[in-house]
């Protein structure tokens, strides 16, 4: 895609765990266009995360980028110095975690947090980082804004937490946020508000979201496009309407098959046997084929490639055509 | 029913005093539970619901109303005898690694149970039974020399439930078992919870955030907030009738996978977030988020009242 946001071609990541090496991410590509909402659905261990972070610089120090490309607005990120990502992390990239206990600086104003990431990118003067820090707050939905800035991370919920979270995350207006299961610690009536608010926010500055879940129903349902992940590796990439209409992957079939949802009491459960493999090995083999029900002697043996099946749709597996008709 | 119930609660309350502050945790909670049957309790974060689980196994005490086990009043018997009841009333925590010895083995930890209740005569006999558990809950018998951290997170759930069930308990408190596992991780283990449950007729109270897996595994639901009951009703009565405002904001918050690329839900929340349950509004714990509150909700407290056969809720306009 010429008109890409960020374009991410043929990630490695590996870690070192021990005496073991880790094949976390195993030549991952994706990109997102601007304005966009692109679910990255997975499991634990899926690299769904290590991804994304891998791209912003901000792996683990056992962690390491071994091949692959990450160009967002004509740079490559994975190129650049410390210095220079540092400038784009922040303002031009803004970034949401799961836990925002965790990213919030427990003795510090929320408000001054919000207004020194502004300050440090300097894109506003100390006086108008002010300004648009109540306004921010304002726009989060957090009532009394000049009384809430001076409050402290412990003084808020949750789901304020998060909100003052998305706050620094937008501060410098960027044209990408990743959300790393931004609703995940969450109840439901505060995760559907959290999904609303960000939605208004593509809408009101057309910014592109990256988010990283667990939850089909969540991507399914705020996402454009969608890409699931497992062992490394992506095995799908569909756009919203063919997710729901014809998923194709053994693995994103299952996986769907085994979320519990209102409305199943009478329906038996139809769970994954066995668990995803941790790869100390790079996968010459299809990652999933030991729980596959599809699985044949070639994909124990060599890698599937992202094959295109029209309309965006790209499925990873040697047996697609074979499944597509056997379930569709 | 006429068959006594197994686990009774009758207007239990529980109260927290926090620096000269009161928190009502839990208030006025009645059920009952028969063998067999499975009790869901779904509220959002502080609602209380944990605090009942515990009251009800007594690892809290209650501050008001009673619970009775097998007909004898949990308030009223002697230590010692509770000791030994026990064995029948266990727990399944949220997160297994934290509720496990990290020092200890799988095997040790499940046979520990076993010799504070004196289950058992021999090792050999323990062995075997440990042994057994293993196996019925799908791990391998190689798990037993494993320890905690050498374990998954589906593995150590296992283990969990394993070490509750090595009692052959009757009634079992499950604090959210599957909310830290992985999809295709929580369908195995609510899969096994329910044929464990058949198959030994035990009775569950389930305490979980997400309606699906309690609608899955649940014959009667409470819904908790601010620690009150504002619905009760059977399973399927609840999720074809929710009558409290509060259960059906939660039942449209659940974001569902769409059946059709047509299908889109409305991301439209409710307003505002729970209240401090230091400071519970008047009138209608509900009524500041409720969108379709009254100056009555405003003023006076609901009773919960019977509006079809089993079905109770707690609100002036249902």
């Amino acid at each position: 895609m010429a008109d890409a946001l960020l374009t991410v071609e043929n990630l490695a990541v590996e870690f070192q765990r021990n005496r073991d090496r880790i094949y976390a991410v195993n030549g991952v590509s994706f990109s997102i266009a601007p304005g966009e909402a692109l679910g990255i659905v997975g499991e634990s261990g899926s690299g769904k995360s290590v991804t994304l972070l891998s791209v912003l610089g901000l792996i683990a120090e056992n962690g390491r980028i071994t091949s692959g490309s990450a160009v967002f607005q004509g740079r490559d990120l994975l190129k650049l110095r410390r210095r220079e990502l540092e400038e784009i992390r922040g303002r031009d990239i803004g970034m949401i975690f799961q836990n925002p206990m965790t990213s919030l600086n427990p003795v510090m104003r929320v408000g001054d947090q919000i207004m020194e990431v502004m300050l440090t990118h300097h894109v506003a003067s100390p006086k108008e980082a002010y300004r648009r820090t109540i306004e921010l707050l304002e726009e989060m939905g957090i009532p009394e804004p000049e009384v809430r800035f001076r409050n402290y991370p412990h003084e808020f919920s949750g789901g304020m937490r998060q909100r003052i979270m998305i706050a620094i995350a937008i501060a410098c207006n960027p044209q990408l946020l990743i959300a790393d299961e931004p609703t995940t610690a969450l109840d439901v009536t505060v995760q559907m508000q959290i999904l609303s608010l960000l939605r208004d926010l593509r809408q009101t500055k057309g910014m592109a979201v990256a988010l990283i879940t667990h939850d089909f129903g969540v991507a399914a349902n705020f996402c454009d496009r969608l890409i699931v992940m497992y062992a490394g590796s992506v095995v799908e990439v569909a756009s919203r309407a063919e997710f729901i209409r014809r998923p194709m992957h053994p693995y994103t079939l299952a996986l769907k098959e085994s979320i519990i949802e209102v409305g199943h009491r009478h329906r038996e459960v139809r769970a994954i046997p066995g668990m995803a493999p941790v790869l100390t090995s790079p996968p010459n083999f299809c990652a999933f084929a030991d729980r596959c029900p599809f699985a044949i002697d070639r994909c124990r043996n060599e890698r599937p490639q992202l094959r295109s099946f029209g309309n965006g749709h790209g499925v990873a597996c040697h047996r697609a055509e074979e499944v597509l008709e056997l379930v569709h | 029913m006429s068959i006594e119930p197994l686990v009774k609660a009758t207007e239990v309350s529980k109260r927290f005093h926090v620096q000269g502050k009161v928190l009502r945790a839990v208030e006025r909670v009645s059920f009952e539970l028969h063998p067999g049957k499975t009790l869901g309790v779904v509220g959002e974060s502080g609602s209380g619901k944990s605090t009942l689980g515990r009251v009800v196994l007594k690892l809290l005490e209650a501050d008001g109303g009673s619970v009775t086990f097998e007909g004898t009043d949990l308030s009223k018997v002697p230590r010692k005898t509770l000791r030994q009841m026990r064995r029948h009333m266990q727990m399944v925590f949220q997160d297994p690694m934290a509720s496990l010895n990290p020092r200890m083995t799988v095997f040790d930890a499940i046979e520990d149970g076993l010799k504070i209740h004196g289950i058992g005569k021999s090792a050999a006999e323990r062995r075997m039974r440990v042994e057994e558990v293993l196996e019925r809950v799908g791990l391998p018998r190689s798990a037993g020399v494993a320890y905690p951290h050498e374990l998954s997170g589906g593995q150590l759930q296992r283990v969990g439930i394993a070490r509750a069930l090595a009692l052959r308990p009757k009634f079992v408190v499950l604090d959210e078992p599957v909310s830290a596992l992985d999809v295709s991780i929580q369908a195995q283990v609510i899969q096994l919870l329910r044929e464990l449950r058949d198959e030994m007729q035990l009775a569950y109270m389930f305490i979980s955030h997400n309606l699906a897996v309690v609608e899955y595994l649940s014959d009667e639901v409470l819904v908790l907030y601010l620690g009150e009951v504002v619905e009760q009703a059977p399973v399927e009565e609840l999720f074809a009738k929710p009558s409290h405002p509060y259960t059906q904001a939660l039942m449209r918050s659940v974001l569902k996978v769409p059946t059709s690329p047509d299908e889109v839900q409305d991301l439209t929340p409710i307003s505002g977030e729970i209240p401090s349950p230091f400071a519970p509004p008047p009138g209608c714990p509900f009524h500041p988020r409720c969108p379709v509150a009254q100056e009555v909700c405003r003023q006076k407290k609901p009773e919960i009242r019977e509006i079809s056969p089993g079905h109770r809720v707690s609100c002036h306009l249902a």
